[in-house]
C-alpha cells in the first residue's frame, strides 16, 4: 500500500505531545468522515521531534486529502487551543526530512 | 508559482496589535494579498496606515467593504456611495430581494450567504444565473466551518454543498476566504483548499478559489479604479499636458 508522510507543527501556548496531535487528528477524521473514512486513513505517529517542534504522521496515500482536511479543521488539541499546520508531505521519510529542513532554513 | 489571496480578514480594527499579528501570520502562511474588512466611513489616511502595516509584513492590502443592506434601495445607495472607495465590495445577502439585486449588479464583486438564513435565503439557481451574466462571485468563508461543531456544521456543509453545485453548474466563480476574526482561524492556502473537499470542491478548483479567481477580481477592480479607466475595454493611453492650455 502506498503511504504518505506529513510533517506537521502544532501552534499553541501550551506544550503539545505528538500523541495528543495524533488523537486530535483521529477524532477529527472520525467526526468528518465517520469510522469508515478513519479506517481508510491508517493514521500513525512516526516521529515526535520536540526539539524542532514538528511531528511526523503517516497515512495511506488514498486518504491524504481527508487527513489534510481533518488536520486543517482542528482548533484545539486535548482541550488546549491549538492550530495544526501541515509543513510538508512526502512519499518517503528521507525526502520529507530534506524538504522540512530546507523549508525551516528558508 | 501561484500567488494566494485571502480576501477576508475581519479582526477587530480597534486592536491594532491583533490586526498586525494576523497580517504577519497570513504572510507567513503563504498569502501574498490580504483583504481587510474596513468600515464604510474609513478615511483614506487610515487605509494608508493599514497598507503600510501590510507592506512591512510583505503582503499587499486590499480594501474591502462588507455591505449588509436590508433592502434593494439601501443596497443601490450603498453601492453608489462606496464602490469607488473600496477595491472589493461584498454583499451579505440577508433577503431574496437583496440577493437578486446584488447578483445582477456589476458593481458587486462577492456574494455571501449566511448559513443561518437557509432555507429562506441561499444561493439558488436564479441568483446564479444573474451572477454568471454579471461579475459577482460566490464567497465561502472558512471560519464557520472551523468554529461550528456537531449538527450546526453538518447543516452548514449541506448548505455549502448545495450552493457549490449550483455555482459549478452555472459557472459562477467561487472564492474561498478565511473570514478569520482571530489567529486560530488562519490556515495555509493548501489547508483551506483541502477543506473544500468537505463540500465537493476538488483540489484544482479550490486552489483557483484561493488564487486565480480573487487575483482576477483584484486586477479588474484596480484597473477600474485607475484614473485612466474610461469604460470596459477603453482606457486613456496618453494625455497631452498642453491640451488644457490651448
Amino acid at each position: 500500500m502506498k503511504r504518505r508522510y506529513l510533517a506537521v507543527s502544532a501552534e499553541s501556548n501550551e506544550p503539545i505531545q505528538g500523541k495528543e496531535v495524533l488523537d486530535a487528528v483521529r477524532n477529527a477524521l472520525t467526526q468528518l468522515f465517520g469510522e469508515y473514512g478513519a479506517s481508510q486513513a491508517e493514521l500513525a505517529l512516526i516521529r515526535n521531534n520536540k526539539q524542532k517542534h514538528y511531528f511526523v504522521l503517516r497515512c495511506s496515500r488514498r486518504a491524504l486529502p481527508m487527513v489534510r482536511a481533518s488536520t486543517a479543521s482542528l482548533t484545539e488539541v486535548n482541550e488546549k487551543p491549538a492550530v495544526i499546520h501541515v509543513l510538508r508531505v512526502s512519499g518517503t521519510l528521507k525526502a520529507l526530512r530534506k524538504k522540512t529542513v530546507s523549508a525551516k532554513l528558508t | 508559482m501561484r500567488r494566494f489571496a485571502d480576501l477576508h480578514l475581519k479582526p477587530s480594527l480597534e486592536d491594532l496589535g491583533q490586526v498586525r499579528r494576523m497580517i504577519i501570520k497570513s504572510a507567513e502562511l503563504g498569502f501574498q494579498i490580504v483583504g481587510l474588512s474596513l468600515p464604510s466611513k474609513i478615511g483614506i489616511g487610515e487605509v494608508g496606515r493599514w497598507g503600510k502595516i501590510c507592506g512591512d509584513a510583505g503582503v499587499e492590502l486590499i480594501s474591502r467593504v462588507d455591505l449588509a443592506p436590508r433592502g434593494r434601495r439601501e443596497l443601490l445607495n450603498d453601492l453608489r456611495r462606496l464602490r469607488r472607495r473600496f477595491e472589493i465590495v461584498n454583499v451579505y445577502c440577508t433577503s431574496k430581494m437583496v440577493a437578486r439585486q446584488a447578483a445582477k449588479d456589476r458593481r458587486v464583486d462577492l456574494l455571501s450567504f449566511p448559513a443561518a438564513k437557509f432555507p429562506k435565503v441561499f444561493f439558488d439557481r436564479a441568483e446564479a444565473e444573474l451572477a454568471s451574466s454579471a461579475l459577482a462571485c460566490l464567497e465561502i468563508d472558512m471560519q464557520p466551518l472551523l468554529s461550528l461543531r456537531g449538527f450546526a456544521r453538518i447543516r452548514l456543509l449541506s448548505v455549502l454543498r448545495r450552493e457549490v453545485a449550483v455555482a459549478k453548474r452555472l459557472k459562477v466563480p467561487i472564492v474561498f476566504s478565511s473570514g478569520a476574526t482571530d489567529m486560530r482561524f488562519l490556515r495555509k492556502p493548501q489547508d483551506f483548499a483541502s477543506l473544500g473537499m468537505l463540500f465537493d470542491v476538488g483540489l484544482p478548483l479550490a486552489l483557483d478559489a484561493l488564487s486565480e479567481t480573487p487575483l482576477r477580481i483584484v486586477k479588474r477592480n484596480r484597473q477600474k479604479l485607475s484614473p485612466d479607466y474610461v469604460a470596459s475595454g477603453v482606457r486613456v493611453v496618453r494625455r497631452r499636458d498642453c491640451c488644457l492650455n490651448e
